[in-house]
């Protein structure tokens, strides 16, 4: 033992106490140095809690283009070695997105590295909403739709974002004008 | 300790075979190190204190492992029951055990065993001791089946080191097995590479595609994670947690799992099988243990003794075939947000504001940080960026430091020109 104690001597001065967590100090980093495209806004409920938090997307390109998405982001201290727990607030009409908000995004589970970050989870968000995935479904109805007839799975996902029904369900209004 | 009731304790021969390797040194000792003798014999046997965390198939290999090897003052500390499937290689427990705490189960069990040593149980969780409670102890050696365990002793020790006392540095040997397949490894805190530094190298918990486990189950294990990753919240919502260590919840999920699997036609999901995948039960192979513990406990023989040079510091065990084991240095991490990054005291006068602060860090010399962003455990002092964050923190950089952040606490500094984080500690004058 003494050796060391020894090695540590002549090693002089290096870090300490890092008392909060490197869950806390990773998150920090990644969201301080996030360089926000227009399309995402971001929330903290409570400021001082940066591992809770909102993003709220809205595309201004493709099929959901006009909505408005809010998304909350949930990270416990085994980050990153586990990934943000992400849901959808709203219920919206998405081919990979079950209607209790859960996201079919292979980064969020299967494919998650901890060299990873939150912008990677929020590119791959956005990315949903420009190329829905009927391979990859968690509303099978509109999978469905979307494979068998695109022009009335657009329509329904203009129903649906204006807060009308489609297959009997009724969804969310998430139109932008609505916030 | 008196000598009187030490000769009691020993017996004629009874430490001939390790008093060979501590009276002289071998081939590789360390010669500036190596001191060998009574000095060696005196702090292995009546000085060195060693905690083992957990006391489970690692546990119960490196208990006997370091009382038969004269380590005398062992603690452990477990917050498991005995259950009855730990019976098949958990060789410290019998089936009257059963329902006991393991901890205080293997504690016994070495006490009676092994005349002389003492082994003080703790029954717990590693995360309701405090630094006073770690800092008792010379060596600490884990046989952990947890990640987050792992993470959180770590940045214990890491924490605990202070660069003016050398003996609150406290090696960490990390024992983990998986299957065939094992490591076991030497951790200085603060001067080898932590197990943060490695956190890309641990085995991430196996986790199915969610679409498959919604629409397309094929094996038993995507009946169980639907019960749990998707029917549990669905049902229960936020109003109850799922607890994977409550039974009652565990059969709920083995029960909806059932359901799915017969609907699917899918054969295998049992309770046990339940269990294991949403605790991410890895299989355990008593054999593996055992080596991966006899590596560790060799370890801190020497650790304590300076009786060969300790490992450096990664030994890999792959039993899949053959036996392979390959031995190398992981190197530190500077981004390594646990033992990365420089600590910098201040002194800073106790008006000083947090934008003089950040004016301050962006200008100084040898610091010139653009940009920080900064907080606390507990508070984000100021955040550059995302514009909602830096509004929320905004009216903070008018406030004086010294009615935000107590003296002496750490205030994490985060900026893009810097690897990671740097580490402020202020006091004021
Ligand atoms: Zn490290």
């Amino acid at each position: 033992m003494i050796k060391i104690w020894n090695m540590k001597k002549a090693e002089g001065s290096g870090p300490k106490k890092p008392k909060t967590s490197a869950a806390q100090i990773r998150v920090q980093k990644d969201v301080t140095e996030l360089e926000l495209p227009r399309t995402m806004k971001m929330d903290w409920p409570d400021a001082n809690d940066l591992l809770n938090f909102f993003l709220t997307i809205s595309p201004d390109e493709g099929m959901y283009k006009g909505g408005s998405f809010k998304f909350s982001f949930a990270i416990n201290s085994n980050y990153p070695h586990e990934p943000p727990k992400v849901k959808c607030v709203p219920k919206i009409y998405h081919p990979n997105v079950d209607l209790e908000g859960n996201v079919c995004l292979n980064i969020l589970r299967e494919d998650w590295k901890p060299v990873l970050n939150l912008n990677s989870v929020m590119v791959g968000l956005q990315y949903l909403f420009l190329e829905p995935n009927a391979d990859d479904p968690l509303n099978k109805e509109a999978a469905q739709d979307l494979r068998s007839n695109r022009q009335n799975f657009i329509r329904n996902v203009n129903r649906s974002m204006a807060g009308g029904s489609v297959n009997g369900e009724t969804f969310d209004r998430v139109l932008k004008d609505a916030e | 300790m008196s000598m009187a009731t030490q000769q009691t304790q020993d017996w004629p021969g009874r430490y001939y075979h390790i008093d060979q390797i501590l009276d002289k040194p071998g081939p590789r000792t360390d010669p500036d190190a190596f001191v060998g003798g009574d000095t060696a014999r005196d702090f292995l046997r009546n000085q060195c204190k060693v905690l083992v965390i957990g006391a489970g198939g690692l546990g119960c290999e490196l208990l006997p492992n370091l009382a038969l090897s004269g380590f005398r003052d062992i603690h452990v500390i477990d917050m498991d029951t005995i259950d009855v499937s730990n019976l098949n290689r958990q060789f410290l427990f019998r089936e009257k055990d059963v329902g006991r705490p393991k901890a205080i189960a293997a504690a016994e069990f070495v006490m009676k065993r092994v005349p002389g040593v003492t082994v003080t149980p703790f029954f717990g969780k590693i995360q309701d001791k405090d630094e006073e409670f770690y800092k008792q102890f010379h060596i600490i050696i884990s046989g952990l089946d947890s990640v987050e365990a792992r993470r959180w002793i770590n940045a214990t020790l890491v924490g605990m080191v202070d660069e003016d006392d050398p003996e609150s540095l406290k090696p960490l040997i990390d024992g983990g097995t998986e299957g065939f397949k094992g490591h076991s490894r030497v951790i200085l805190p603060t001067m080898t590479a932590c197990i943060e530094c490695t956190l890309d190298m641990l085995t991430k918990p196996t986790v199915f595609p969610i679409c498959t486990i919604a629409n397309t189950p094929r094996q038993p294990e995507h009946c169980i994670e639907w019960a749990s990753v998707l029917e549990w919240p669905r049902v229960f919502g936020d109003a109850k947690k799922l607890d994977n260590d409550d039974p009652e919840h565990i059969t709920w999920l083995y029960e909806q799992a059932s359901k799915r699997a017969a609907e699917f036609s899918i054969e295998g999901v049992t309770w046990s099988l339940t269990q294991g995948v949403v605790k991410n039960i890895i299989p355990a192979i008593a054999s593996t243990n055992a080596i991966v513990a006899a590596s560790s406990v060799n370890e801190a023989l020497k650790l304590a003794t300076n009786a060969a040079p300790p490992l450096q510091n990664y030994m890999m065990l792959v039993g899949t075939d053959g036996v392979y084991s390959f031995t190398f240095e992981h190197e530190r991490k500077p981004e390594c947000p646990v033992c990365g990054g420089e600590t910098v005291n201040m002194t800073v006068n106790k008006d000083m504001t947090v934008q003089e602060l950040i004016e301050h860090l962006q200008e100084t010399q040898n610091i010139q940080i653009k940009k920080p962003s900064l907080s606390t455990s507990s508070t984000s002092i100021y955040m550059q960026a995302p514009p909602v964050l830096e509004r929320a923190t905004r009216p903070n950089l008018e406030k004086k430091l010294s009615e935000l952040v107590p003296s002496g606490t750490e205030i994490t500094v985060t900026a893009s020109t810097l690897p990671l984080k740097l580490s402020l500690r202020l006091t004021y004058s």
